[in-house]
């Protein structure tokens, strides 16, 4: 599959996201925000980190990019895109993706690995996990506190949208086990059409034995053979 | 033959009193009239008030440290750039420094810490080098002390705060509490960059009539006299000095990484300098005398934040994120066009001249008209009277004495000696995928990709004893530091030194100045481990109190083929546990004397021994000998013991005895000199002793590694692992949350 990924001004975890996804043997091009083509690429992958600093609200800039307008084209003709933890918050900032992302409960940034459960196992997202299973995944976030309307989440919780939420090391939603506060220990969604994918977690950065487990290139392959 | 440059409309009169008010002394004024053959323009005394500061002229610490042996046979670039560089192999150097930003961060913590990381980072990417890991070593008062909690939380949340945004991952660090740094913290910040061998920029400028760019944000007010008058003077009851500290921005400076990195790779820059410190001032005048030549200035064509900066406050201001390049003639719009597309200033504001004079011109007129040598190497340089200050009797011993267990579960309660997961938590460790090991082990360790090579980065320092002896304090810390990466498993390589002292001009202080860059100066020589780059941070105290002298010694070590880094936690149940000494323990200068008192006087330290127990260490690892390595740091053996058994994949326990022969204090709790805790399967025992007695070292096997997870030490201590883990993870949210 050939994968893009973005780098917008203050983007981190573009290289990153591209070396994963080397390492799984994928195709991978760069794309600059002020590009408005997508090099004809599968999968659109819009990284972690600052994009343009993230001094407004985050997301709430990089969403204006030039590139965003094709990438908001290509989701709606249901083109695969992924957005990882500020990638996540540019989708929701976009209206690509439903809720919001906000200001940790704790108000403090947090990087640390958490257990993630598989909600559905049966989107391109997690096609090759099983309903439960339990991934070990880093975050490394400020404002990754998920929220949504009650009504929203009745919505999207019904047709499977809530994908991965933060569990306990035995599957449980303890009070312990939500590092940011998101509303039913929501760590990632999808959208109505199950092409656009937004999530806390960072999958690219766990993709070796030797750097934190290979539970993130689950997810990752998932989307590659989807 | 030069015209003298001249004071502008509304301008103050420069006289001696003048001066004065800009930190410099009568004797430095003197000299600046004599070399210039007249009064100093009220701009030009603002540059000599800069440049001449201890901050940026080392006036007080120059002559001591030639002393440092900063060359080897790894060693590319030593003392004199904007930071050190050494081969690692595979045709790649690491380039690192630590650098002070300790009053900015106790006048605005936040900002302060920030502009801390900001700043070493651009030392580290005006080498040409990518920065891939940063460090930091911090050291506050009482944590009971509100004040501490406010400082911690600003400094903590700075160095989160830029280093998250700029993409720098934070491996690692130290952090300290004692009421010694109430009034005085230190923020010490530690950034590593990796380069090719052959493609390191230099911060020397060549070529007559090459073009001088400005890049990165424009200039505005903030930060003028941060050198002089925050960095270079003690701190009174007048705490107002906000306005000397500057605001960071970190997603200019990422931007700024990225364009000044692929700005290098057109091959069109000559050489690449931060404005830190006094700003466009030193970073220009600093570029000239390394060159050997001179430079000509227009301020007109610098880019303003705000209307109506005078020249003095255009060449004082430490504005953030900025960088000065020399570009080859001709070919500026290659670089323009790279920042160009990041969005950032690349302005011609000046070209480099034969003639040795630092010119500033501003609407036509001159501003300043300097001898660029005066500005650098000519600066004053002072042997300062040096004089030995006796340390305080050892504090005698709190009545009634604690039983082991209770003195354990104290100690693993002292913020000092507890998790700092509290804290490490809130920097990312993990951008750029290269950390094996993060914050939270004797040794952060990443590896290099496409390269069968890892790094291991550790940060220490020993201020309590440091406090006793200077000398054997400074070895100490030395000493630890290389322990620490080898507990890992890698080779010490270089070092980089954060000197932090008080008022330099008092004799006891300059003392003990002298006689930690001495201790530095013998271990690194036992060591093998040259000391490539560094600071000194002096005027470390208020209201005539110093701060414990406290050398910070940041130790990168090698490893030779990819990263296989040993763990700190102990592994197989049923394993021998090895305690292997450099010498014997003292109450010294520990943790345990600070809250419980006691202990006599230091014990020697024998570097030949700290060298065989570094090589044993890499050694064991290499051979595959070990299961686990622990260095027996604050709190001593039982400590260490404890920390030992949190393995993070489940808990497990140890049984050990300990040589009954007098009080226990010193085998539970002393520190220093060199111990570690090793553990290994039984059948490789022998073999592990025979090394060590080949070695010279002393090892004990003290006991078992065992499933049920309770940590019991003959005598008196027999407790559950889970309950300490708590107390030890507890400490700090108790008292932040």
């Amino acid at each position: 599959m050939k994968w893009g990924v973005v780098t917008f001004p203050g983007s981190l975890d573009d290289r990153d996201a591209a070396w994963a996804l080397g390492l799984l043997g994928q195709e991978v091009v760069q794309l600059w925000h002020k590009d408005r083509g997508l090099k004809g690429v599968d999968c659109v992958v819009l990284p972690g980190g600052f994009s343009y600093g993230d001094y407004l609200r985050c997301g709430a800039m990089a969403r204006f990019a030039p590139v965003m307008e094709s990438v908001a084209r290509f989701a709606h003709e249901g083109g695969l895109v992924l957005g990882i933890c500020n990638g996540f918050q540019i989708l929701c900032e976009a209206r690509l993706l439903p809720g919001a992302l906000t200001r940790n409960a704790g108000l403090a940034f947090v990087c640390e690995p958490v257990w993630v459960r598989v909600d559905n196992p049966a989107c391109r997202l997690t096609r090759l996990t099983t309903a439960g299973q339990l991934l070990r995944l880093p975050i490394k976030h400020g404002e990754g506190r998920y929220v949504a309307p009650a009504e929203q989440l009745r919505e999207m919780k019904q047709r499977g949208q809530v994908v991965l939420r933060y569990a306990a090391g035995d599957g449980q939603l303890t009070s312990a086990a939500n590092p940011n506060g998101s509303i039913d220990w929501i760590a990632g969604v999808a959208n109505e059409t199950f092409n656009v994918f937004g999530l806390m977690p960072h999958p690219e950065h766990a993709v070796e034995e030797a750097l934190g487990g290979r539970d993130g290139a689950t997810l990752l392959r998932s989307l590659a053979t989807s | 033959m030069s015209q003298d440059a001249v004071a502008l409309p509304g301008e103050p009169m420069v006289d001696l009193a003048l001066a004065q008010a800009q930190g410099l002394s009568a004797q430095e004024y003197r000299l600046i009239e004599r070399l210039l053959g007249r009064t100093p323009t009220w701009t030009e005394l603002g540059v000599f008030a800069v440049m001449w500061s201890e901050h940026c002229s080392y006036k007080s610490s120059r002559r001591l440290l030639a002393q440092f042996k900063s060359t080897n046979r790894r060693v590319v670039q030593g003392m004199g750039e904007n930071a050190g560089a050494v081969a690692i192999g595979g045709g790649f150097l690491v380039v690192f420094k630590i650098e002070s930003h300790n009053h900015p961060s106790f006048v605005e913590p936040y900002q302060g810490a920030a502009t801390g990381v900001g700043g070493i980072v651009r030392d580290i990417f005006a080498m040409g080098a990518r920065p891939i890991a940063s460090l930091n070593s911090l050291k506050f008062g009482d944590l009971d002390h509100p004040h501490t909690r406010h400082l911690l939380r600003g400094v903590v949340g700075g160095i989160g705060g830029y280093g998250n945004c700029v993409g720098i991952p934070t491996v690692g660090g130290e952090v300290s509490f004692d009421s010694a740094y109430q009034d005085n913290i230190l923020v010490n910040a530690f950034c590593l960059g990796l380069a090719r061998e052959g493609e390191l920029q230099s911060a020397k400028a060549r070529g007559v009539g090459n073009p001088v760019l400005y890049v990165g944000s424009a200039t505005g007010r903030d930060g003028i006299h941060g050198a002089s008058l925050l960095a270079s003077a003690e701190f009174g009851a007048d705490r107002d000095k906000r306005p000397t500290v500057q605001v960071g921005d970190p997603f200019t400076e990422k931007l700024l990484i990225e364009a000044c990195l692929e700005a290098v790779g057109t091959g069109a820059v000559v050489a690449l300098q931060d404005m830190g410190a006094a700003g466009l001032t030193s970073s220009s005048s600093e570029m000239a005398a390394r060159g050997q030549l001179g430079i000509e200035l227009d301020l007109d064509r610098l880019p303003l934040r705000e209307s109506n900066l005078t020249p003095y406050e255009m060449l004082l201001s430490e504005s953030q994120e900025r960088m000065l390049i020399v570009a080859e003639r001709g070919r500026e719009g290659e670089i323009q066009a790279v920042f160009e597309k990041w969005d950032l200033h690349a302005v011609k504001i000046g070209e480099l001249s034969a003639e040795r004079r630092f010119r500033v011109r501003y609407r036509g007129q001159l501003v300043a008209d300097l001898p660029v040598g005066a500005l650098a190497d000519e600066a004053p340089a002072y042997d300062r009277p040096a004089h030995p200050i006796i340390p305080p009797p050892a504090p005698a011993p709190v009545q009634p004495r604690p039983t082991p267990a209770q003195a354990l579960c104290r100690l693993l309660d002292w913020p000092t000696v507890a998790s700092k997961r509290w804290v490490f938590r809130q920097y990312d460790s993990l951008v750029q995928s290269n950390t094996v090991v993060g914050p939270g082990s004797d040794a952060a360790v990443i590896r290099i990709k496409g390269l069968e090579r890892a790094l291991a980065l550790s940060v220490d320092s020993n201020p309590r004893a440091c406090a006793r002896d200077p000398y054997l304090g400074a070895i100490a810390a030395v000493c630890e530091a290389a322990r620490n990466v080898a507990c890992v498993g890698a080779r010490p390589l270089a070092i980089s030194d954060c000197l932090n002292y008080g008022n330099p001009e008092r004799a006891g202080v300059m003392w003990q100045f002298a006689r930690g860059v001495a201790g530095i100066r013998d271990a690194a020589a036992a060591l093998d481990t040259p000391v490539i780059s560094g600071n000194v941070s002096f005027y470390n105290e208020t209201h005539g109190r110093a701060i414990p002298p406290t050398p910070t010694i940041a130790m990168v070590g090698l490893f030779d083929g990819p990263a296989r880094p040993l763990e700190p936690w102990f592994k197989v149940p049923g394993e021998a546990i090895v305690l292997l000494r450099s010498g014997e323990p003292r109450l010294a200068a520990s943790e345990f004397q600070a809250l419980f008192g006691g202990g006599d006087e230091l014990g020697p330290i024998d570097l030949a021994r700290e060298r065989a127990l570094l090589e044993l260490l890499v050694t064991l690892h290499a051979r595959g000998l070990i299961s686990s390595a622990h260095d027996v740091a604050e709190g001593g053996l039982a400590v260490t013991l404890a920390e030992a058994c949190f393995n993070p994949n489940g808990l497990l326990g140890a049984r050990v005895a300990l040589p009954a022969s007098g009080e226990p204090w010193e085998q539970l709790f002393g520190e220093g000199p060199s111990s570690v805790i090793v553990s290994l399967p039984m059948a490789r025992l022998a073999t592990v002793l025979e090394l060590a007695a080949n070695a010279s070292l002393l090892a004990r096997p003290i006991g078992e590694v065992v499933a049920l997870p309770r940590l019991v030490v003959e005598p008196g201590i027999d407790e559950a692992v889970d309950a300490l883990r708590g107390i030890y993870e507890g400490a700090l949210p108790r008292r932040l949350t």
